[in-house]
């Protein structure tokens, strides 16, 4: 049987949100304490939710990234495990290096709670093979949400597909509109929108069930 | 009697120099204690009857006038008196819900009074042993175009997002208003709604004589000494505002204090006897409340408080108002096992005191005795008889305001782009509406915001509302209109309204007139909810709001919880389709006193506001649960501020048609605001249905196009034809524009 894991950092508050997602397309999601647990190895997914890692006082993700779990995720990705971080899960794979660039500040500074259509980029990844529609409507939540990343970094990003989606506008000033982005062997990937909050006709929005059935897809059966 | 490190005067000397003074007592009020006590109360225990008898935690000037509100029916779990109110929606679960005020804070230190007034509203909210499930906002500012309000609303705006955003609670509503009344006093006010499981009811009392009495959360400093006091006093400009009584908050800390909080309840929720946050006067409100309601006494040894200054003295540590923090009163064995839960998070967990036999209120610090009062004195202050006069503008009644409006077209986008009209979105995009993914009405959407309850078919609609301009006009019928508006929203959703909490922004209640408006605001509020079985289970008074001897308007702040027991029955404002048909729900003869139209035209508000029609109102608010239950109406949305022309342009506004409107009265009409009147759209289908169902009170006035533009004509020939890019425009981007 296939398991997911969501970890719990404290302060991380989509991680509901996300169980949810994972539990409503039977991927059997298990919640991880991010100080407590060390092994990650039974997974085959496990996902970094949104929210404030630590309180993020320093910069986001910046305390995350030395919490006990992070060696266990860190040995996932090696292993190929898929591994997905969702707005602060995002901030954290970068501030560990796991993914390239940085997230900073919103270029008009200030927290976006909104949808935003974002298309996707790289439609054959583990993450979008599911998706019919080249472009999506997604919510945003964040105040750190500008991708950054320099000249060489960009170069390497397109020469291994590995920008997966792009803002159609774009809403918090981040270099080639870039919304999310994988690592060079593409198992795992860092964004800034929220697709677990967008799985049902009756919250308004179902365009984030694509993600988790391309991921549901990409897993061994 | 203490050997502290700071010098305080001597009991003799808080007498000679009347330093209660300044805390807030009143030479009367020190006597009594004087007498109760036998002696000379010390500075510490001066101190506790300061911050205890201030109107902030005693409401003992408003008391005579809130404990008659109307607060019991079926579904009525827990009424005023604790963190919280409490209804029965069924299957075990229950709604919790207040709403509190964060003014003096806000206008002081706009982002940390914001922030720590959600902090401290969610609190309430979970120390009742429920999950907390959403926020909203009720914020009134001055002028638009005055720098001072673009601080204060960028401070309070960013300080809501911090705060909320990252303790991870949706904020999915609430309102902001503009009037010249708020511009040196502004009102933030805030609601949030907990979901209960039944069995994890909790209140804030200590009873069992030997139970511990456990301190968790933060730490305790020396922010937000005497904020209770400073939040009973008005402001004078001259001054230099008391910023040290401004709390800070720090969500990260709070949200660790929650999950644990609610977790020891599923844990060991039977051994726990009672939770209180500590929010005005922090410490000794907290545990003092707790050991009266239980008609017990309390001792506490302030040596163990954990503490994040050095040499604290009694009188700091039980007056601080530092964020983040609990009292737990549990059952000695079960002590350990709950403070390891907490400190398994970093959190502070130590047992502070003991529930003792007796009525003492007794505190020890470094082995000596401190305070030693009893505790059902030190939590009743005395009573007050509050004088009241109908003020001098409510005796001569000014003629009715007639509108000659040359350019109805013009009218109407000026209009659209008054402050209290024109779209908030550009504030209320910084704040998380959608985190939990429960959110099934946000903002904009509909009248009241809708939050689903997972596991169940059922949902949760609602929502704030204030109109001063009516309060003002008329304090009672004001009231009767901030009742009935909040139920109209939340009708509007095809929810049924279940029950009510308030805010009761007012100047100095030792005005009269201030008074007699307070009285009367809430008899209004309190004649509506009877009317519409909404029971009043909690609430919270700000007075004060006043500077340099100018009180604001009368301003009673209603928000309101709506049970929809099905999320098919929810309905929104957006018209659906072309060709459907628009009605007018409850035409009646105009009225434009107090109007949105005559504050725009004349720079004023005058005139009489018309008696509320009770068995009226009433019915035509059954009608239109009747109609969305029974699936009959494509949307619906209230009339407000603008009347019907607004009502008609918002809910073209997140669509791309138009609308065709043809009045049977004069084309001014459509701006006029009469209270319980909706426009609904309905399918040709449901068509007869609807009318059969409504009679006379609906009338069909018109029908949606597929060609973008907004025209109305009247039976005197006057029309407004504009295109919806126009309309779109004045309202999405001119209070934006405004506040750049």
């Amino acid at each position: 049987m296939v398991k997911t894991a969501v970890v719990r950092f404290p302060g991380s508050n989509c991680d509901e949100d996300l169980f949810y997602a994972l539990a409503d397309l039977n991927l059997n999601p298990v919640f991880v304490s991010a100080q407590e647990e060390s092994d990650l190895s039974d997974y085959a997914a496990i996902f970094l939710p949104g929210g404030f890692s630590y309180g993020d006082y320093l910069r986001t993700g910046a305390i995350a990234r030395f919490s006990p779990i992070m060696d266990a995720v860190r040995h996932a990705a090696d292993a190929g495990q898929l591994v997905v971080g969702i707005c602060n899960g995002f901030q954290i794979l970068t501030e560990s290096g796991l993914l390239p660039g940085q997230l900073m500040q919103n270029a008009t500074p200030g927290f976006i709670c909104d949808e935003v259509m974002v298309n996707i980029t790289n439609p054959n990844s583990a993450f979008t093979r599911a998706y019919t529609s080249t472009s999506v409507k997604l919510p945003i939540a964040h105040a750190d949400g500008r991708y950054y990343a320099d000249a060489a970094t960009l170069q390497e990003l397109v020469e291994h597909q590995q920008i997966i989606l792009t803002y159609q506008d774009n809403v918090n000033g981040s270099v080639e509109q870039i919304a999310g982005i994988t690592n060079v062997a593409g198992n795992v990937i860092g964004l800034m929108p929220h697709p677990e909050r967008a799985m049902e006709a009756l919250i308004g929005n179902v365009d984030g069930r694509g993600f988790f059935e391309s991921i549901q897809a990409s897993l061994p059966a | 009697m203490s050997t502290t490190q700071v010098q305080e005067p001597t009991p003799n000397e808080i007498k000679d120099t009347k330093l209660y003074q300044a805390w807030g007592l009143t030479d009367a009020e020190y006597e009594l204690i004087e007498q109760k006590l036998q002696r000379l109360p010390n500075y510490t225990e001066t101190g506790l009857f300061s911050a205890m008898w201030s109107e902030h935690c005693s409401y003992k000037k408003s008391k005579p006038v809130l404990k008659t509100f109307w607060s019991k029916n079926d579904r009525v779990l827990q009424g005023p008196g604790e963190g919280a109110g409490i209804l029965d929606i069924g299957d075990n679960q229950a709604v919790v819900f207040k709403a509190e005020s964060h003014n003096h804070p806000s206008a002081v230190e706009p982002y940390e009074g914001a922030a720590t007034g959600v902090g401290g509203i969610l609190r309430d909210i979970f120390s009742m042993g429920a999950q907390p499930i959403a926020v909203l906002d009720s914020l009134q500012f001055g002028n638009p175009d005055q720098a001072e309000t673009k601080r204060l609303i960028d401070g309070v705006v960013a300080g809501i997002a911090g705060y909320g955003n990252a303790i991870g609670i949706p904020t999915v509503g609430g309102a902001t208003n503009f009037d010249a009344t708020y511009q040196q006093n502004p009102l933030v006010n805030v609601m949030a709604v907990g979901l209960l499981n039944q069995a994890d009811l909790h209140v804030g009392q200590a009873r069992g004589i030997g139970n511990a009495v456990i301190y968790v959360g933060a730490t305790t400093g020396r922010d937000g000494i005497h904020g209770a006091t400073f939040a009973s006093s008005e402001f004078d400009s001259h001054q230099d505002q008391n910023r040290s009584a401004v709390q800070v908050g720090d969500p990260f800390m709070e949200k660790l204090v929650m999950d644990t909080t609610l977790n020891a309840v599923r844990e060991f929720g039977a051994h726990i006897v009672g939770i209180q946050d500590m929010g005005a006067a922090g410490l000794v409100s907290s545990t003092a409340e707790m050991a009266d309601k239980a008609g017990r006494g309390m001792q506490l040894n302030l040596d163990r408080v954990p503490q994040r200054e050095a040499h604290m003295t009694p009188y700091e540590l039980m007056l601080s108002e530092s964020q983040e923090r609990m009292i737990l009163v549990v059952e000695p064995e079960y002590a350990q096992s709950i403070m390891d839960l907490f400190k398994a998070q970093d959190l502070n967990a130590v047992q502070i005191g003991t529930v003792t036999d007796g009525k003492q209120y007794q505190l020890y610090f470094q082995d000596e005795l401190v305070a030693d009062v009893p505790v059902d004195f030190l939590t009743s202050a005395p009573k007050m008889h509050m004088a009241q006069t109908k003020p001098a503008r409510l005796e001569k009644v000014a003629s009715d305001y007639q509108p000659d409006l040359a350019q109805p077209s013009e009218t109407l986008l000026a209009l659209l782009a008054q402050p209290n009209v024109a779209s908030k979105a550009s504030l209320y995009r910084h704040f998380d509406c959608s985190v939990k993914a429960n959110t099934v009405v946000k903002p904009g959407q509909a009248d009241a915001a809708i939050v689903r309850i997972r596991q169940t078919d059922k949902a949760l609609a609602m929502t704030t509302d204030i109109n001063s301009r009516l309060t003002y006009l008329d304090p009672f019928i004001g009231g009767q209109r901030a009742l009935l508006e909040a139920a109209q929203n939340i009708v509007a959703t095809g929810a049924t309204p279940i029950g009510i909490t308030d805010c009761l922004n007012f100047g100095n209640p030792d005005d009269p007139e201030i008074y007699y408006e307070l009285a009367q605001s809430v008899a209004g509020i309190n004649d509506m909810a009877q009317l519409l079985n909404t029971p009043v289970i909690s609430g919270n008074v700000s007075l004060y709001n006043e500077t340099d001897g100018v009180a604001i308007h009368p301003t009673p702040m209603v928000g309101m919880v709506g049970l929809i027991s099905n999320t098919d029955l929810i309905v929104t404002q957006n018209f659906k389709a072309v060709d459907d048909e628009i009605y007018l729900i409850n035409p009646q003869p105009a009225e434009f006193n107090g109007s949105e139209l005559q504050n725009m035209v004349q720079g004023q508000l005058s005139g009489a506001l018309k008696p509320i029609d009770h068995k009226q109102v009433q019915a035509i608010m059954e009608k239109v649960q009747t109609a969305t239950k029974r699936h009959l109406v494509q949307s619906v949305h209230d009339l407000s501020e603008g009347g019907l022309a607004v009502a008609l342009s918002e809910s073209l506004m997140e669509t791309p048609f138009g609308a065709q409107v043809e009045l049977k009265t004069p084309l001014n009409d459509i701006f006029s605001e009469v209270p319980a009147q909706f426009i609904v759209s309905v399918s040709s289908a449901q068509q007869q249905a609807f009318e059969d169902l409504m009679g006379t009170a609906a009338m069909k006035i018109g029908k949606i196009t597929p060609v973008p533009e907004l025209h109305i004509i009247g039976n005197d020939a006057k029309e407004i034809q504009l295109p919806m890019t126009q309309v779109k425009e004045k309202y999405k981007d001119s209070l934006w524009q405004r506040l750049q």
